[in-house]
């Protein structure tokens, strides 16, 4: 009698605990051993790009949050920064310190969902709920400020919408001192376990060649050992002021993906901290104060000037038309770069608003990775790569 | 309690074949009252613990403090419809819920859980104990192959490797008891551990003679393999959630599942009695005399009340060691990342299994040291 191995071809998704959202993976198995691997993406299509031409740009705005659902501040700046760069819209610094601190502060709420959720993948239930009870504190701050926990639509053409509410940097000042402790005591509970260790460690290996093929960007390129991030190089926004660290590692291995964000947070908090420090004209409540006192009217004045604004000039919302022209904006989002492309053709409407997202790439380099590794090593694989799938359909 | 149950029938004048034919039903009935209550509540101490584990509430709608929130989850499994999947094997289908579920009952049957209280005492106990617990991988792979479910498949086949992998330094571990009482019936097992080391001072305590001292390794060995064999995290690989769904159980619902669910929480407390039987001294007191009989022998001298409450204690300090097991083995789940199969395998066979012969090897020259 003669017998034979049949591969089995197995559907992971669209609805399994752990694809993060509705990605389908056509997976094929013998025994445990990968064979092929095939992502299917779309199924959270939303037609986010043709959307934009029937729709004026105020009325795209609170659509553009809805791209990568957990990184909402990103999003909005890279589509603000594209609009402001054709419409030649200057943002005030204090506006500019403002988007800086938000979107720090949504870059730990992102990765602490990250991971929680990578743990779960591997099988460790706590961890979920220790970042979830923090991601809940920086949650509850945005709220305060955007009244929304999700999605904010915070920011528009030319700066913020609202300034910070009275006493509210105070309680990111007591947050960004209580986290760094909360950090350690993820570590303590993951970092040096033995088992997250064995299966993480020389698992799913990212070379740098690999990772520049496909287009990684982002944490994922850096612990593959690419030192580069758009906020020191070239540096848009006013990264430039502060000083902190780009956060590299070597093997490139779901480990190394772990560490390397858990450092970003941290880098984060110090950006945020030196934020709040630098912020021009102080926290609002004492701003007011100020503004109302001094009324010089000088350009560079550093209470009732340019930069403590937070529109340089109110745009009309209903007729905002920017002149022809086309632009691209780059964001260091948390999961890699975030792009826009808009072109204009001088009407009420964006002629064509192109998205480029790091999720999408990193779902294509899924097969690479996983080829030839055990199946349960596919969701350590999946989990560490941080992808979240509304970000790849759009 | 047999031979009064006999006497009873003598009284009345019935054949005693009656009452021999008869007796087998009252352990039954014992046992499956008390797997019940067991898993009832041990579900409830579970999902309670894992929520102060990990910073929630747990259930607290149902009764005071959500106490009755397993009888509503039972009640709930008992009324919902049966659903079979249209190419499942039907009769293997069902068969393997009751195949997994029966071998974990018949253990409940076998381990003593005070000096009277046990309902077969059989010669061999600990042989069939290891014989029987077997028996419930094959109700893992049927579940897993009538399913038609592939998940379900993977699962079953990772139950069936992992189970035979941890067979083997399992009963290694319980070899080493069996050296060290010098027999497999459990009451000896139990008795051969009482007595302490020296008899002055309080070395004469219980404690200081459990099965712990020369065979701790072996309590390790034991510990990590009976965690396999109830697909305890973090060996619960065959119904690994983030990876199979549900594993072998993917396809299951109402009270098939419940079956499941049930043989599951009943294992991990009998596997829980069974390592304080065999390792921390099963239902003796650590001390060198029960509390109770300290207390009361100088005020009752009713021998049969006297007796009465140092089963009552006996079965307190079985439940207080099982208990902190219980404990110890939920806080694992709520600490510990799953493993891989190969990792698995590998932790089987390259150390727990050598580990196993050393304490074999170790208990053997304390043995020959300190002979029975």
């Amino acid at each position: 009698m003669q017998t034979e191995t049949k591969q089995m071809r197995i559907n992971v998704g669209p609805q399994h605990p752990s694809t993060h959202g509705v990605l389908r993976l056509l997976v094929d198995l013998e025994g445990e051993v990968i064979k092929n691997i095939e992502p299917i993406i779309g199924y959270l299509h939303r037609g986010m790009e043709k959307l934009a031409e029937s729709r004026t740009y105020y009325q795209y705005l609170p659509m553009v949050d809805r791209v990568d659902y957990l990184s909402s501040f990103f999003n909005l700046a890279s589509f603000c920064y594209a609009v402001e760069s054709i419409a030649e819209i200057k943002v005030p610094k204090r506006a500019e310190y403002i988007r800086v601190i938000t979107m720090e502060l949504n870059r730990i709420s992102s990765h602490l969902l990250w991971l929680g959720t990578f743990l779960l993948d591997l099988g460790a239930t706590s961890p979920l709920f220790y970042t979830f009870r923090d991601r809940e504190k920086l949650l509850s701050l945005f709220e305060e400020l955007a009244g929304a926990r999700l999605l904010y639509n915070f920011y528009c053409f030319g700066g913020v919408k609202q300034d910070f509410p009275p006493y509210w940097l105070n309680k990111v000042k007591k947050l960004c001192e209580e986290l760094p402790d909360l950090f350690n005591e993820y570590e303590a509970i993951i970092t040096k376990n033995p088992i997250f260790m064995e299966r993480t460690k020389d698992v799913g290996i990212l070379t740098k060649e690999v990772a520049l093929d496909y287009g990684i960007t982002g944490p994922n390129l850096r612990a593959s050992g690419v030192e580069t991030d758009l906020r020191k190089e070239p540096g848009y926004s006013v990264y430039n002021e502060f000083n902190f660290d780009v956060c590299t590692r070597e093997n490139g291995d779901c480990y190394d993906r772990y560490l390397i964000r858990l450092d970003e947070m941290r880098q984060s908090i110090d950006i945020v901290l030196q934020a709040i420090e630098k912020l021009p004209g102080g926290p609002p409540d004492k701003l007011f104060v100020k503004r109302t006192n001094c009324g010089c009217g000088e350009e560079n004045c550093k209470y009732c000037g340019v930069d403590t604004l937070l529109t340089e000039k109110k745009v009309n919302l209903v007729n905002f038309k920017p002149p022809k022209g086309e632009a691209t904006s780059l964001i260091e989002a948390p999961r890699g770069i975030t792009s826009c492309y808009v072109v204009s053709d001088g009407s009420k409407n964006p002629y064509r608003v192109r998205w480029r997202t790091p999720s999408f790439s990193n779902v294509q380099v899924l097969p690479e990775l996983a080829k030839g590794s055990l199946y349960s090593d596919l969701m350590a694989i999946f989990g560490s790569l941080d992808v979240v799938l509304p970000e790849v359909d759009r | 309690m047999y031979e009064l149950y006999i006497k009873l029938f003598e009284y009345f004048n019935i054949p005693t074949i009656l009452a021999q034919i008869s007796w087998p039903v009252f352990p039954f009935v014992g046992v499956a009252t008390t797997l019940v209550i067991v898993v009832i509540f041990l579900v409830l101490l579970e999902r309670k613990l894992l929520a102060l584990l990990t910073v929630r509430k747990g259930p607290n709608r149902v009764g005071p403090n959500g106490f009755f929130q397993t009888f509503a989850d039972a009640i709930k499994l008992l009324f919902k419809e049966d659903i079979m999947a249209t190419n499942t094997n039907k009769i293997l289908f069902t068969i393997a819920p009751i195949v997994f579920f029966a071998p974990v009952m018949v253990i409940y049957g076998l381990v003593p859980f005070s000096g009277n209280l046990l309902a077969i005492n059989a010669a061999a106990g600990l042989f069939l104990i290891l014989g029987i617990t077997s028996i419930s991988t094959i109700g893992i792979i049927l579940s897993g192959w009538a399913s038609n479910n592939k998940y379900s498949l993977l699962g079953g086949i990772r139950g069936a490797a992992q189970a035979i992998s941890y067979e083997i330094p399992l009963v290694l571990a319980a070899v080493g008891i069996c050296v060290l009482a010098g027999s497999m019936n459990l009451p000896t097992i139990v008795q051969g551990q009482s007595g302490g080391i020296v008899n002055n001072l309080f070395f004469n305590w219980n404690i200081f003679s459990w099965n712990i001292w020369p065979a701790a390794l072996g309590l390790v060995v034991f510990f990590i393999c009976s965690l396999a064999e109830i697909n305890r995290i973090p060996f619960d690989l065959p119904e690994a959630e983030s990876e199979l769904v549900s594993g072998y159980n993917t396809e299951y619902s109402g009270m098939k599942f419940a079956l499941f669910f049930l043989a599951e929480y009943a294992a991990l407390f009998i596997i829980c009695v069974l390592i304080s039987v065999l390792f921390l001294g099963g239902y003796l007191s650590p001390f060198n005399d029960y509390l109770s009989l300290l207390i009361f022998k100088n005020f009752i001298n009713n021998q049969i009340i006297l007796n009465l409450l140092v089963n009552i204690e006996q079965i307190a300090w079985l439940m207080l060691k099982t208990y902190f097991l219980i404990f110890v083995i939920m806080w694992i789940r709520a600490t510990l990342p799953r493993l891989r199969a190969d990792q698995l395998m590998n932790f089987s066979w390259k150390f727990l299994l050598p580990l196993s012969l050393l304490n074999l090897f170790i208990v053997a020259i304390y043995r020959f040291l300190f002979p029975l």
